[in-house]
């Protein structure tokens, strides 16, 4: 059995179908990439497990666990699986690093403070911000603040993190702090669901690259087979077309 | 300006002494709770108007009416509406009720309005990252999107407060004895107007300069420490 089951998950955004058919299995210390054209439902196949978006049909389980996403009870329950880190880093701009990583642990999940602190001072040291607990989320750069997105969400003690285009919205010269960041938690072995346009990364990192396009699964598989020989018309145009430049 | 020398110490005898100071706290706490009762409907009326949730769907439409309502109607309008509804409900209220809930009645409306300008001032994404957090909505505001919005809820609130105090004189028009009625009857006893409306316009003044200091305070002590 799958550590995350996804079977048939569909949702809808008002009228518009965004996700058909969902099929996924991910396996636990897996890293599973997401790639495809924009609009092809990569980033809402994200927003739909962590509880943003109601699914209209479909299941996910987590270690056998069935998720619901009805009640408010079986949304917190669900949330409690996962973790994400968004495109736009999302930090609570009223509040210093180290806040923003130690809230939610301490208000929602209602651990000790001096333990919860403890901990948000290790990761944010291991996210190399040591220096910059104290910096609220305006007064450091693109690359400061998603490592300590990350850190936040690593706080939560995610079974699975997800990954939302985090290296879309910095500058091209940060773009490796971030990524080396991931690179650590991949050696830890934590599972993670990465959307991401990074092709390089997501090919060195990646167990497995799913290609979406028109809010379907076209085509899973091992890096190697996704970008050198894609089995489907449109993952192969697709590739082509990313890795001509 | 000898005569109303002449005639201050007579003025500022003991009666009208306390009849004034009397007036002058029944004008602050008239607008005190007012505008707080006011300020606090106007938080409910925000959050239901800003969350979407189904299950509200028809507060949020009531709302929206009241909102949209009382913020269109002159304040003397309101007094008598809400005048005539006690005397219809058959309720014995005192003038000061009557005074009291007008005032309540058009802060909610208006607060509700800088309220909810505030929290819409706040990237949506901010309650998605709470939201993902399992932060419940009442925490998430409370925590993470109101210490973002006061910047933009306190400025026109403050300045609509201070509109509110002013307005507390068409009070005079149904027998409140705020500050104007006092000084309204203090001249038909004879005494000079320049005298009468001379120390309320002070002591409006005081009130309303206070409340500007304050705004301008609160406005620093809440501001994001960028912003300090």
């Amino acid at each position: 059995m799958p550590y995350l089951e996804i079977d048939n998950l569909s949702a809808d955004y008002g009228k518009v179908p965004v996700l058909q058919d969902i099929n996924l299995a991910v396996e636990r210390g897996e890293i599973v990439s997401i790639i495809g054209p924009s609009g092809s439902g990569k980033s809402t196949l994200l927003r739909v497990l962590t509880g943003l978006l109601k699914p209209r049909a479909g299941s996910v389980a987590v270690a056998g666990e069935k998720l619901r996403y009805d009640s408010p009870k079986d949304l917190r329950r669900a949330r409690e699986k996962f973790a994400i880190v968004f495109q736009q880093f999302n930090l609570f701009q009223n509040m210093t690093a180290l806040r923003n990583v130690t809230i939610a642990p301490t208000i929602v999940q209602k651990r000790k403070a001096a333990e919860v602190e403890a901990e948000a001072r290790a990761l944010l040291e291991k996210v190399g911000l040591s220096h910059r607990i104290d910096a609220y989320p305006d007064e450091m750069s693109g690359g400061q603040q998603q490592r300590v997105a990350i850190a936040r969400a690593l706080a939560l003690k995610p079974d699975i993190l997800h990954l939302d285009e985090v290296t879309s919205a910095l500058d091209p010269e940060l773009v490796s702090e971030v990524l080396d960041t991931i690179r650590l938690l991949a050696d830890d072995g934590m599972t993670m669901m990465i959307v991401s346009h990074e092709m390089g990364f997501v090919r060195e990192v990646s167990s497995k690259v799913v290609f979406m396009a028109d809010g379907r699964v076209v085509e899973v598989g091992p890096p190697e087979q996704i970008f050198d020989n894609p089995q489907t018309q449109r993952c192969t145009d697709f590739v082509s077309r990313i890795l001509r430049h | 300006m000898p005569s109303i020398l002449e005639e201050l110490p007579r003025f500022f005898n003991y009666y009208n002494s306390i009849f004034l100071a009397k007036a002058f706290l029944y004008t602050l706490v008239l607008s005190f709770v007012g505008c707080g009762v006011g300020f606090l409907a106007g938080f409910v009326l925000a959050i239901l108007r800003t969350r979407r949730i189904n299950r509200w769907a028809g507060l949020r439409w009531l709302a929206t009416l009241w909102v949209e309502v009382w913020r269109r109607i002159p304040f003397l309008v309101k007094l008598m509406v809400v005048f005539f509804a006690f005397q219809f409900a058959g309720g014995n209220v005192s003038m000061f009720t009557v005074a009291a809930t007008t005032i309540a009645l058009s802060a909610s409306a208006f607060s509700a309005e800088n309220i909810r300008a505030g929290i819409e001032s706040v990237h949506p994404n901010q309650w998605d990252a709470a939201e993902t957090m399992n932060m419940g909505g009442l925490t998430a505001l409370r925590r993470v999107i109101l210490p973002q919005a006061w910047s933009v809820i306190i400025p026109p609130s403050m300045t609509y407060s201070v509109g509110l105090v002013k307005s507390t004189s068409i009070a005079s028009q149904i027998g409140v004895l705020e500050m104007t009625s006092v000084a309204k009857i203090l001249n038909q006893k004879g005494f000079s107007a320049a005298l009468c409306f001379g120390s309320i316009l002070l002591m409006y003044f005081v009130i309303c300069y206070s409340l500007n200091r304050l705004a301008a305070y609160m406005e620093v002590r809440l501001a994001l420490p960028r912003n300090r």
